[in-house]
């Protein structure tokens, strides 16, 4: 190869040009047996499927280029890597967010492309672990991250914007945590590593990288809900009564 | 349905959003820390990161001509990785605006193509 793409190969701490710091939670190929891989990939397309009805079903035209910028941004933000105490890294997985602003369907969506553009264009992440790839960072968080926002949301008020905030941060941190106990899970059945060890390992680290998680997608939801309340998903009732209405109801 | 003032708020919501993520993607990723993420950390403590594939599928694809992971081939370094932030964002607003626009395609009318809402 030329000298300019050599140079661009100096990475820093002389790791192996094949493990460059961008892996993330994104699973590679080679991580998981194919029964693990069979089985994510299996649950991945089903919950798409079900996704793709729902939004045709349900969601409102004007939905469609809110799913365009949800994914633009989700995809921009997980390039950005965040340092965290210990010599780690760690970056927005957007589940949830995509959950909180799109509802769990077009969330789905928008999640899923976001990883085959990743896995496909970039090399982010394995071809094959793609189905849990998609399930670990984005389902959990646009599935189990969306229905517990919205428990903790209701409960508090729905037209309250503390209780967006409480539910989207402690969604958002738990999806992270939830998605790196899924990962180790993954490569413990695989034979990758021993549970145990897994365990601990992914979720001390993802406990802190899930403190960023919940930052950003408060933030990114607070704004939101201030400046455009009527795009949010099951939006508070003020935004409704005004013309433009909650992306689910026709 | 859709009034006029708010398919123009909408449009300006969509491209200041698309706006601010192309900034993102080409402004701040260079500055992205180069710390082993989360699973790479522990792949390489737990010494299982050799297992990853040496030639992995997405190698045989055309995209792997163009892009080397998230940087642009064939231009200077500090351009690559920010234009691939730029491409990337482009190409994921577009697929998921795509993909939304199947999926509604065949359901009732639009609002956008019916005149009747």
């Amino acid at each position: 190869m030329n000298f300019l793409l050599l140079s661009t190969r100096l990475l820093p701490r002389g790791l192996n040009y094949a493990f460059q710091p961008r892996l993330a939670m994104h699973v590679p190929d080679g991580f998981l047996n194919a029964p693990v891989l069979a089985l994510t990939w299996l649950i991945s397309i089903g919950l798409i499927a079900l996704a793709l009805n729902r939004v045709q079903a349900e969601y409102q035209d004007r939905a469609v280029p809110l799913m365009g910028v949800c994914a633009a941004f989700v995809f921009a933000a997980q390039m950005i890597n965040f340092p965290i105490p210990g010599g780690t890294s760690g970056h927005l997985l957007g589940g949830t967010l995509a959950g909180a602003l799109l509802g769990p369907w077009a969330g789905s969506l928008v999640m899923a492309v976001v990883f085959i553009v990743q896995g496909v264009v970039f090399q982010d992440g394995g071809i094959t672990a793609m189905g849990a790839n998609i399930f670990n960072m984005g389902l959990i968080g646009t599935f189990g991250g969306y229905y517990l926002l919205r428990t903790i949301r209701y409960v508090i008020g729905r037209d309250k914007l503390s209780g967006m905030i409480a539910g989207t941060a402690v969604a958002a941190w738990l999806s992270v945590v939830a998605a790196s106990i899924f990962c180790a899970l993954e490569l413990a059945i695989s034979g990758t590593v021993p549970l145990n060890v897994a365990l601990g390992a992914m979720v001390g680290w993802h406990m802190l990288i899930g403190i960023g998680e919940a930052l950003i997608t408060v933030a990114t939801v607070t704004f939101i809900w201030r400046t455009r309340p009527d795009l949010l998903y099951r939006s508070p009732r003020r935004a409704i009564a005004n013309p433009p209405c909650s992306l689910s109801t026709r | 349905m859709t009034h006029p003032a708010s398919a123009t708020r909408n449009r300006v919501f969509v491209i200041s959003g698309l706006g601010v993520a192309l900034l993102i993607g080409v402004f701040l990723s260079p500055f992205a820390s180069q710390n082993p993420d989360g699973l790479d950390r522990v792949a390489q403590d737990l010494k299982f990161d050799k297992k990853a594939t040496e030639a992995p599928p997405a190698h045989k694809l055309p995209f792997y001509k163009v892009f080397d992971e998230y940087a642009l081939r064939g231009v200077p370094k500090p351009l690559a990785t920010p234009l691939a932030g730029f491409l990337g964002t482009l190409a994921t607003f577009g697929l998921a605006w795509g993909v939304g626009k199947l999926t509604k395609r065949g359901s009732a009318p639009s609002d956008e193509a019916s005149p009747i809402e």
